[in-house]
């Protein structure tokens, strides 16, 4: 009862600092705060749900309203949630380690970047291209189908390799596909090479809104329905699967799982979410090359999985918001604060820190601070923030017998 | 007429050791064990018959299908399912769980059921975990369904391999040495479970055991291997008894022993 009018009031007061202040950080995270309290709070599931739609649907955008720059935050944090419950289902669930995820990602961009722009011209001759902006939809099940059989390709030449072997694999499989990008502008044109493909045609916006808003609101359609199959398929005996070749394949494999079927299926669903997000992504970005998906990407996205929790949902949701806020506004607004103490003359124990040296400029730390916060994590919380929690199943009539 | 499981002439090398060497073995239906002195080839020979190893001469039917070249999954999925010697669960899954991995092969959803969460998913969800309970029950679990696997005390972990095994709906069973590290008390109670099995659901039963006491009362028939060969068969009395059996558990004294035993003294 207590917890259901605190988290209304938390969401009340957030709504009240947004239309006050728009522009501050601290009410941007006072906003994520109240999301993480609604999520966390014993309250009844209908208002949760009432809560989240609430904060989610009107405030969000409000917010976006008068500062793009948290839009696009929300926009990207929405991006990396979908990637993060995609490598979940390989990593997390299926306990496949996978360092070349960000692959999948770059097929669905580029599925979407050739055919949405005036590029394919290049390779089909005519002038049939760029296609219109409704096939932007369409594309999004393009991007899904080229993911999941990207997928497909890589898992079965790895089926009988396990953990480091097939982590060092999936690397180079990411560096193939980013190398290849880099070169397949000769003989045959395909992804203009390092120079990249530009513009992308951006799918329709309805309703006179902003673009960044109608992006914003088909990344959240997007992650909510990656969250209900990634549920649904961890409650299914698909998943029980994914986790049984994860404790255990050979065990799992005399229980009667078929290894090889259940196995490419974990590559094709995480690559699949990646795929779609690709073609998201290509499309916010007008512009897409090589350098969008480097193998820092996909350490990145594993990072989130890891920090978050592996094999939990509301962990890889997590994970993927704290990473990137941290990247994109914490740690960034950081530098920037320090930079303008630095600018302003002010003194530390009599020290002035306008004396600073440049190789000590603030904004060279964000990489170490996420480091240390890493390390911290590891140490002190190796399951992760959300680890995951075994349901525990009702059986009534169990108990009378 | 064809036995429902029968192996002719199985033979498993590993490099230069023979580990299993033409060994014939049938089984119609009660229960069969297999015994023999460490590293004599027993678990070698489950290994061959549930499909984790490739036998290099012979052949393994069931219900007249060869095995052999199947997968261990697709073994499974005919009706035979195992236990292993060193308790083999999904460690992080709860009990009841570890039971649903086990119906794996007799769940009739696809991937599309699945995500589309339609009526037939959830009943057939729900009929499972039903089921599942009920097999808990069975093997004496009941006040362990949500339990992680990981926590359970050994003799429970056994009981749940056995309930996991059975969870496939297997019509021949293959434990191997399942009153490892249980009491004389618990072994009995174990034994009279798997004779309730049999009696039950027509069950056949390959064991594996040390436990001899177990082998000589719950047995229709006991097979002896010594390093990969097969040197005894029959009833438990006539194996007891059997000459070659007593010099490949007690060895025999012979010159060579002597003089060992001089030396040490």
């Amino acid at each position: 009862m207590i917890q259901g009018v605190l988290a209304v009031g938390l969401v009340g007061l957030s709504a009240w600092a947004v239309a006050t202040f728009p522009r501050s950080v601290l009410v941007f995270l006072l906003f994520q705060g109240s999301l993480l309290f609604v999520y966390l709070a014993r309250i009844p599931a209908w208002l949760r749900a009432a809560l989240l739609a609430v904060a989610l649907l009107v405030l969000m955008p409000v917010i976006g309203y008068y500062n793009g720059y948290y839009l696009e935050v929300a926009t990207q944090v929405g991006i990396f949630v979908a990637l993060a419950l995609g490598l979940n289902i390989v990593v997390g669930l299926a306990g496949l380690l996978d360092l070349g995820y960000v692959a999948f990602f770059a097929v669905g961009a580029y599925s979407w970047a050739i055919f949405g722009s005036p590029h394919a011209n290049l390779i089909f001759g005519g002038s049939a291209f760029p296609l219109g902006s409704w096939w932007f939809f369409a594309f999004l099940f393009v991007g899904l189908f080229v993911a999941a059989g990207t997928g497909v390709l890589l898992g079965l030449p790895v089926l009988r390799l396990r953990g480091d072997y097939l982590a060092i694999v999936t690397l180079g499989f990411g560096e193939v596909i980013r190398v290849l990008a880099n070169n397949l502008d000769k003989p045959i044109n395909i992804t203009n090479g390092p120079k990249g493909i530009t513009p992308i045609t951006r799918p329709p916006v309805p309703f006179g809104l902003a673009y960044s808003e109608a992006s914003y609101f088909i990344v959240l359609l997007i992650v909510i329905a990656v969250i209900l199959v990634n549920r649904r398929l961890e409650d299914s005996h698909i998943g029980r699967a994914w986790e049984a070749i994860r404790e255990d394949e050979l065990a799992a494999q005399a229980m009667g799982v078929p290894l090889v079927r259940a196995k490419l299926l974990a590559f094709a669903c995480g690559a699949s979410f990646a795929g779609v997000m690709g073609v998201v992504f290509s499309a916010k970005q007008v512009f897409i090359n090589p350098e969008s998906f480097t193998f820092l990407e996909s350490i990145g996205v594993l990072a989130m999985v890891i920090l978050g929790g592996m094999g939990s949902i509301p962990g890889a949701v997590l994970g993927a918001t704290v990473v990137t806020v941290l990247n994109l506004q914490v740690l960034k607004g950081f530098s920037l604060w320090l930079n303008e103490l630095k600018n302003a003359g002010v003194a530390v124990f009599g020290y002035s820190l306008a004396n600073l040296p440049t190789q000590l400029e603030p904004a060279k730390y964000e990489r170490m601070i996420f480091g240390i916060i890493l390390i911290l994590m590891m140490i002190f919380r190796p399951q992760g923030i959300f680890p995951v929690r075994r349901r525990a199943r009702e059986l009534a009539h169990l108990e009378k017998a | 007429m064809t036995a429902l499981f029968e192996a002719r002439g199985v033979t498993k090398r590993f490099g230069g050791l023979t580990a299993v060497a033409s060994v014939d073995f049938a089984l119609d239906a009660g229960i069969a064990s297999i015994i023999g002195p460490n590293g004599a080839g027993k678990t070698t020979l489950f290994n061959v018959f549930t499909g984790l190893y490739g036998a290099d001469e012979g052949s393994v039917t069931f219900r007249g299908r060869p095995l052999l070249g199947l997968r261990p999954d697709q073994i499974t999925a005919l009706g035979i399912c195992r236990t292993f010697q060193n308790i083999r669960l999904f460690a992080n899954m709860t009990a009841i769980e570890n039971v649903l991995v086990g119906m794996h092969a007799r769940v009739p959803l696809g991937l599309w059921d699945v995500l589309s969460h339609r009526g037939r998913f959830r009943e057939t969800e729900a009929g499972l975990a039903v089921r599942a309970a009920a097999l808990l029950q069975r093997v004496g679990l009941h006040a362990s369904v949500n339990d992680v696997a990981r926590n359970l005390p050994y003799g429970d972990q056994r009981r749940l391999e056995l309930g996991r095994a059975l969870a496939s709906e297997p019509s021949l069973l293959l434990l191997d040495e399942p009153t490892a590290g249980m009491t004389q008390g618990e072994a009995g109670a174990l034994m009279q479970l798997l004779r309730g099995l049999v009696a039950d659901l027509g069950l056949a039963i390959i064991l594996i055991e040390h436990n001899m006491r177990v082998v000589m009362e719950v047995s229709d028939r006991v097979t002896v291997l010594d390093h990969g060969e097969k040197i005894a068969e029959g009833r438990p009395r006539e194996v007891q008894s059997n000459a070659r059996v007593i010099q490949a558990y007690l060895g025999t004294r012979g010159p060579a022993r002597r003089r060992e035993d001089r030396a040490q003294r």
